[in-house]
């Protein structure tokens, strides 16, 4: 009865979502305003539906209700309650509902918000959304419908996948999906501002606070998906150059890209097709990535042929949407007109610069992911080109885009003088490349010149927009504010980037087998092994490792590292334990039992690991004060008019 | 304003690149190094840093070499049917650690088993170089003559592993 009940709501959803697109096509050709002036009420009644679909299956997993497929495949009685909650994405069908209620929630506010947007305007972007939408529940509808009856209903679920039962993980997906999704309105304002060959700044503007909002929450699921795998896989690593990763990675470049090249053109009235490009390009990686991870194709391109319908779908509503909008920026791009011109030095060739490298590492990660790929799908076998590529080919990209963002927030738009910029910079370069020859050489002796320089690049990026901000304190809030979102965003690049280098370049790792009461020196810490104990948890038993840790013959705490078997599932998953301080971690997890008494242990000490956490951080908040100040801007101007 | 039409242009040429790809019916990768000699080398194992093995000690019987690292995801799923066919055949399995680290790798060994009479540490790639390896898994498949008789990119299976075993059964009947 509920699976009947869900599956007609997502129909009648999909149904909205046609009307969406198809009466204000229909307007919009024929110049009647009646079938598109009321065009917000359709994406109300499709997210009406939606929501109520979506709570549906939520209902079916909270009461246990294993005559619905997916639930059975998902879900257990003694799974915990948030975990139920969270199951409803843990698996394909699932995470696709979650994907079109973000879409429908994404869209409500673009109704909601954008109240000053014309009817011509707004029914062009709801087209596209709806568009969009279309696709994606049709999707649903017709491969994959999380709603398929179970008959007879087995007794018991075969619970969630353990490695999403984890607090991170529950939030992890949501905002990645907050994410990809988001871009898909900076998307359909694009199109629908090509379509009225219209990208000036005004359009720049309202685009903006949508553009950021979606990075911001990319940023988010980003890191707190990085945080997970630092916790959870054991091996003290955070970032892997995963395929699913990478299909994260590839947005937030282009998003970062999108969001300097729209400062551009609100401000100077240029880069219009670029920033239209750049949100179509975004998008794209967008959907990429959602398919990528949701697909199968990942594990094997055989997945498209034991599941032929939904590989044939996804290629042909990945190129049907990316052809599509591609072809309406060709045919439309050169109408839009673009004022004003900048020199060869100036803040425009900087920001331009920095997009290019951001396209290009991109680009290279495609490849890297894609590559292994492609040469699945010729039958030419299965391979990986593993951390080397990546590290490799982006760290000649990222270093000098660090270099390349404080010069460009130091010159002025338009025209600037090399000396003059050079002038209002050297004392910080100066401090940069002191301190940053200074402070690796006294505390770690590297060998590798990397280090030195991505030490004196990361403090010149920290330390560069701190100085706007010294300088802005006096002026107006507006102003301000605008030079802490840029600190904020800038200074966590910075942060990050002393995060990633330091923990990986001095990091110290034993692993060793442990009795009890044995001893091992890690860096400044002393480590005692006590025992592994039997615990219970709701729907696993957990094998609990109990260390002591020392520093300087002063007890400072009990870690618990553990490995939890959880009851329908063989292998057993690691929780990492992680003493964190300021300037190091210290991270254990347990190996395997070898005799009685006796544990293999892995034990890392991981200086500088915290950046990381504050660094992404950082551009978090950079992002959200970037959203908040174009708010306060937009009132203040409405005010004064 | 032809230029506008580049980014659907470099698009519309991926979609038709990738969909005429998916049809074709490709061959392998053919090795330069079949039919010759395996090349020279001399490397420490895994387990033991001061244990060298060249490639005279590897000739005598035939063998596979199995090219693995612990960063590579596919390895991890042919580790399973290495270490079934480690268990039930008498073929000889050498690894080539390939740019891995060496902790990890012994890590992995001890959790997964250790199909390896002996790997092989090949950190930096050299000698992966000299067998010409694109990238991880790969296998080769070296008869008593210390000759390369077969390569296979990609994940080895069932269907691969007996195809080798009838080159070797036909080499030898030569």
């Amino acid at each position: 009865m509920l699976s009947l009940i869900g599956y007609i709501l997502l129909c009648a959803s999909l149904l909205a979502a046609l009307v969406q697109v198809v009466s204000p096509t229909i307007g919009l050709l024929l110049d009647e305003s009646k079938y598109y002036n009321k065009v917000r009420v359709f994406a109300y009644i499709q997210f009406v539906f939606m929501f109520c679909s979506y709570m549906a299956l939520t209902f079916a997993f909270l009461s246990n209700d294993f005559s619905i497929l997916y639930v059975a495949n998902n879900s257990n009685t003694s799974l915990p309650l948030m975990y139920k909650i969270a199951a409803v994405w843990g698996g394909h069908e699932g995470s696709l509902m979650l994907w079109v209620l973000i879409l429908n929630v994404w869209t409500m506010s673009v109704c909601i918000l954008n109240k000053a947007l014309s009817f011509k305007f707004l029914a062009r972007v709801l087209v596209v959304l709806g568009a969009v939408s279309v696709g994606f529940l049709a999707f649903i509808v017709f491969t994959s419908n999380p709603f398929i009856e179970l008959t007879p209903p087995p007794l018991q679920g075969r619970d969630l996948n353990p490695l999403l039962q984890d607090p991170g993980m529950m939030i992890h997906p949501p905002m990645l999906y907050m994410g990809y999704v988001g871009f898909c309105v900076a998307f359909a304002f694009s199109i629908a501002g090509l379509m009225a060959e219209n990208l000036n700044s005004e359009w720049a503007e309202k685009v903006r606070p949508w553009v950021l909002s979606a990075w911001v929450f990319l940023t988010a699921g980003i890191g707190l998906g990085s945080w997970w795998a630092y916790n959870e896989l054991g091996w003290g690593g955070w970032w892997f150059w995963d395929p699913v990763e990478n299909a994260s990675f590839m947005p937030w470049l282009v998003g970062t890209a999108l969001i300097h090249s729209v400062i551009v053109t609100q401000k100077r009235n240029i880069f219009q097709n670029w920033t239209a490009l750049l949100a179509i390009v975004a998008f794209s990686l967008s959907l990429l990535g959602t398919f990528l991870v949701r697909s199968g194709v990942l594990v094997s391109v055989h997945a498209f042929a034991n599941d032929p319908e939904r590989g044939i779908f996804i290629l042909c509503f990945l190129s049907l949407t990316v052809g599509l909008s591609l072809l309406i920026f060709a045919i439309k791009a050169h109408k839009i007109k673009t004022k004003g011109g900048f020199d060869i030095f100036s803040r425009e060739t900087l920001l331009l610069i920095n997009n290019i490298f951001l396209l290009v590492a991109a680009f290279t990660v495609l490849l890297g992911t894609l590559y292994p790929l492609i040469i699945d799908a010729l039958n030419l076998g299965k391979l990986s080109v593993g951390p080397p590529y990546f590290n490799i080919v982006l760290a000649p990209l990222i270093l000098p885009l660090l270099l390349f963002m404080t010069i460009a927030i130091s010159t002025a738009w338009k025209s600037d003088k090399p000396l003059l910029v050079f002038n209002r910079l050297k004392k910080i370069a100066l401090i940069a490349v002191i301190s940053g020859i200074a402070f690796p050489l006294y505390f770690y002796m590297p060998n590798e010149m990397v280090v030195f320089i991505a030490t004196i690049l990361s403090i010149w990026t920290i330390l560069g927009p701190l100085d706007i901000v010294i300088k802005h304190i006096t002026k107006n809030t507006s102003l301000l504010l605008r030079a802490v979102s840029v600190f904020f965003a800038h200074a966590g690049v910075g942060i990050l980037m002393l995060g990633i280098v330091y923990s990986s370049y001095f990091s110290l790792q034993k692993e060793l087998v442990m009795q009890t009461n044995e001893f091992v020196n890690i860096g400044p810490y002393k480590v005692q092994y006590k025992n592994v104990d039997l615990q219970k948890g709701p729907n696993y038993v957990s094998l609990m490792g109990n260390l002591d840790i020392f520093k300087n013959e002063v007890f400072i705490t009990r870690l618990f590292p553990e490995k939890r078997i959880y009851k329908l599932q063989s292998k057993p998953m690691t929780e990492a334990a992680i003493h964190s301080t300021l300037f190091h971690d210290l991270y254990i997890s347990l190996g395997e039992p070898l005799q009685r008494d006796r544990w293999g242990v892995r034990i890392y000490y991981k200086p500088f690991m915290s950046f990381l956490w504050i660094g992404i951080l950082f551009m978090f908040v950079g992002g959200i004060i970037s959203i908040s100040t174009s708010v306060i801007e937009k009132r203040k101007i409405q005010n004064t008019s | 304003m032809k230029r506008f039409y580049i980014p659907f242009i470099i698009f519309s040429g991926l979609i038709v690149f990738l969909a005429s790809g998916l049809h074709n019916d490709p061959s392998v990768i053919p090795s330069a190094l079949i039919g010759k000699k395996i090349p020279e080398f001399s490397l420490s194992t895994l387990h033991d840093k001061n244990k060298e093995i060249s490639s005279e000690d590897l000739t005598g019987e035939p063998f596979l070499l199995n090219v693995w690292a612990t960063w590579c995801a596919a390895c991890k799923e042919e580790h399973e049917f290495l270490v079934d066919i480690a268990k039930r055949s008498k073929i000889i399995i050498y690894g080539l650690n390939y740019k891995d680290n060496r902790t990890a790798a012994l890590q992995w060994l001890q959790e997964l088993g250790n199909p390896y009479k002996e790997s092989l540490y090949d950190s930096a790639g050299n000698v992966s170089i000299d067998w010409g390896v694109y990238g991880a898994p790969e296998t080769f498949l070296v008869d008593a003559q210390g000759v390369i008789r077969f390569k296979h990119i990609g994940l080895l299976n069932e269907e691969v592993y007996q195809n080798m075993i009838k080159k070797l059964l036909i080499n030898r009947q030569e």
